[in-house]
């Protein structure tokens, strides 16, 4: 059974702007929070603007049921995360959530999470989750140059940091995909990977060469978010599976990436 | 309290507000959002002969209020919607009419066959929209001839009410209306979607893998309106209408034009509650102006 999905106005504790593409929202529910997963995302609705006319959906970046607020990292795409960009403290938002499935435990105690990009943003909630549990969590991350890396505190507590510049102003220059670790021989027991397609794809290639499990989150355009349209399917081994519900989260395999 | 009640051919409907076919799934995932019996009808996902894995990725693009869909006809056949999903559904507490497609007139019959041995299936809605295979692949629906052609034969073997669902991609919707009537439809549900296209202009693309796909939301309800309103005008069956119905007024307004009912498609997919807010709103616009039942407002426009 999944766990039953909710329509709130939710509260914007905090907007904070990272540089001038990314910001993090949190936001706080008006009761207690379901039990959410890292993977899992919401769809947000973008009021007061005629021509964002779909909810957008975000991954679940950070999580906090004590307070009963999660976070959202968004990058700054078009009109409405643009829209989103400017709400204010106090200002409220409607979400649906949880959405979708979730990355899962993996079967050893190295793990290596893969991001590229904005998606970073479900990784940094993975990463705390794992490591909560006792798994060691490396995390590489690739960015176009330096000024661009933001939150490098929160990812070095989840475990060590690796970074990839496409500059090379910090880390190793190149991407991700070219990093040194993958090189080293360094055993992981699973790859989790989210951000562009072709990055996840490079990175599916070299866990297979590697015999090494991975799981990827996909971002596929969507218009409900809850499994009714058949807008968001992705093929798989086992025909379509829509990425909203079966996803977003799928072993690499499954895709035959 | 204003009594909601529409009766329209054999259905007797709780309140006018259905959901449109592909729209809705088959009304679980909407468990989490709503009560199921309040709605007044449901229409499941078009069902056709055999599997079909609908269209390839992208299948979706959002346009200036509303979006272009080229689901196709994904489903996993009359078969499979018999044994796995009526079951489930069969006890919903409110009417459940089954979306029926295909690509030839036998597969039509074959379909519509089956659905005819459901106890709870009340109705059936004929998606001509399709394209017919036989015929160079033009729609069902576009040409009256054929269109008058297959709702005859659907008739023959389907006995309880026969919904025909038209395309507005039509010259005259009024015409499509009268072939299906001569076919023999008990009732008419109106439009499909509008056939549209989107460019990605950095990529020098289109955006669906198919390049046109089907336009629905508040963009097309102008048309829409129209559209029920010239079919209510040309034919007598009960006429249910939809196109971009985001609220109650916007229903009311469908109701105006001469539907009896409504179906809501696309505005379930941006708020699952929005029948629930449609139903209610439709009772207190009747309240506010005293009228005491809802079907009152069908063509109850003053021209
Ligand atoms: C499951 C899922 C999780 C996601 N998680 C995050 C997240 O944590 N943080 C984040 O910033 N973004 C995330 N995205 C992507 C985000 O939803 C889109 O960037 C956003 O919807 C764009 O809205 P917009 O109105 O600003 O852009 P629009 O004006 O609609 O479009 C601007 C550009 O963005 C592209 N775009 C639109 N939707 C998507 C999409 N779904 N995927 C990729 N490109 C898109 C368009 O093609 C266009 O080129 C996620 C998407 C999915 C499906
Ligand atoms: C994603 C999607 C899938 C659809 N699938 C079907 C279908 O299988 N059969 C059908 O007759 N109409 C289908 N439709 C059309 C709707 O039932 C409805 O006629 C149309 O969307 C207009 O109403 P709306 O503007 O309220 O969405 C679909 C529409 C959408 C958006
Ligand atoms: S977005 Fe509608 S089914 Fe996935």
């Amino acid at each position: 059974m999944s766990v039953k999905k909710l329509l709130h106005d939710l509260v914007v504790l905090k907007n904070e702007h990272l540089n001038r593409r990314h910001f993090v929202l949190e936001l706080k529910a008006p009761e207690p929070l379901p039990e959410i997963l890292p993977g899992q995302f919401v769809q947000v609705l973008v009021e007061d603007s005629p021509t964002t006319f779909l909810r957008r959906p975000f991954s679940i970046h950070g999580y906090d049921p004590a307070n009963n607020t999660f976070q959202l990292l968004i990058q700054i795409k078009g009109k409405g995360t643009h829209h989103l960009s400017l709400l204010k403290e106090g200002d409220k938002l409607n979400v649906m959530y949880p959405l979708g499935n979730s990355f899962s435990f993996p079967g050893g105690k190295n793990v290596l999470l893969v991001g590229g990009g904005c998606g970073v943003a479900p990784l940094l909630f993975l990463g705390q989750w794992l490591k909560a549990a006792g798994v060691n969590v490396t995390l590489l991350t690739g960015w176009k140059r330096k000024e661009d890396i933001f939150e490098e505190e929160a990812y070095r507590a989840c475990g060590e940091l690796l970074v990839t510049t496409e500059d090379g102003s910090a880390g190793e220059k190149g991407m991700v995909t070219g990093h040194s670790v993958f090189k080293s021989g360094r055993a992981f027991d699973r790859i989790y990977s989210c951000g562009p397609d072709r990055m996840m794809k490079a990175v599916a290639h070299i866990a297979t060469r590697k015999g090494i499990e991975c799981e990827v989150s996909l971002e596929n355009t969507m218009a409900c978010g809850f499994g009714v349209c058949l807008c968001c399917i992705t093929p798989t081994n086992h025909g379509n599976q829509r990425v909203c519900i079966e996803g977003p989260v799928f072993d690499a395999k499954e895709l035959g990436w | 309290m204003t009594d909601l009640s529409i009766n329209i051919g054999n259905l007797k409907l709780k309140n006018p507000v259905m959901t449109a076919s592909g729209t809705f799934g088959y009304g679980e995932e909407f468990r989490d959002f709503i009560d199921l019996g309040r709605l007044g009808g449901i229409v499941v996902k078009a069902v056709t002969g055999n599997n079909r894995d609908g269209n390839a990725y992208p299948r979706m693009a959002e346009t200036p209020a509303g979006m272009l869909n080229s689901v196709g006809l994904q489903n996993k056949g009359v078969d499979h919607f018999v044994k796995e999903i009526y079951p489930k559904i069969k006890d919903f507490d409110t009417v459940i009419i089954v979306n029926v497609s295909g690509s030839t007139i036998d597969e039509y019959i074959e379909v519509a066959e089956r659905i005819n041995e459901l106890e709870k299936i009340p109705a059936i809605e004929l998606n001509i929209s399709c394209p017919n295979v036989k015929q160079g692949g033009m729609a069902f629906g576009t040409i009256p001839s054929t269109a008058t052609e297959v709702t005859a034969a659907v008739k023959k073997v389907y006995k309880k009410d026969l919904i025909v669902k038209l395309s507005p991609n039509v010259t005259s919707i009024g015409e499509m209306a009268k072939a299906v009537v001569d076919g023999g439809a008990d009732m008419i549900s109106l439009i499909n979607t509008l056939l549209g296209m989107a460019i990605d202009a950095e990529k020098r693309t289109p955006v669906l893998s198919t390049i046109t796909g089907g336009l629905s939301g508040p963009a097309i309800k102008p048309v829409a309106l129209r559209m029920v309103y010239q079919v209510s005008k040309a034919v007598k069956v009960p006429v249910i209408g939809m196109g971009g119905i985001m609220n109650a007024t916007d229903a009311i307004e469908f109701m105006l034009a001469g539907a009896s009912a409504v179906q809501v498609g696309t505005a379930n997919f941006i708020d699952p509650t929005v029948t629930m807010k449609i139903i209610d709103g439709i009772d207190a616009y009747c309240r506010l102006h005293k009228i005491a039942a809802a079907r009152d407002l069908i063509f109850a426009l003053n021209t």
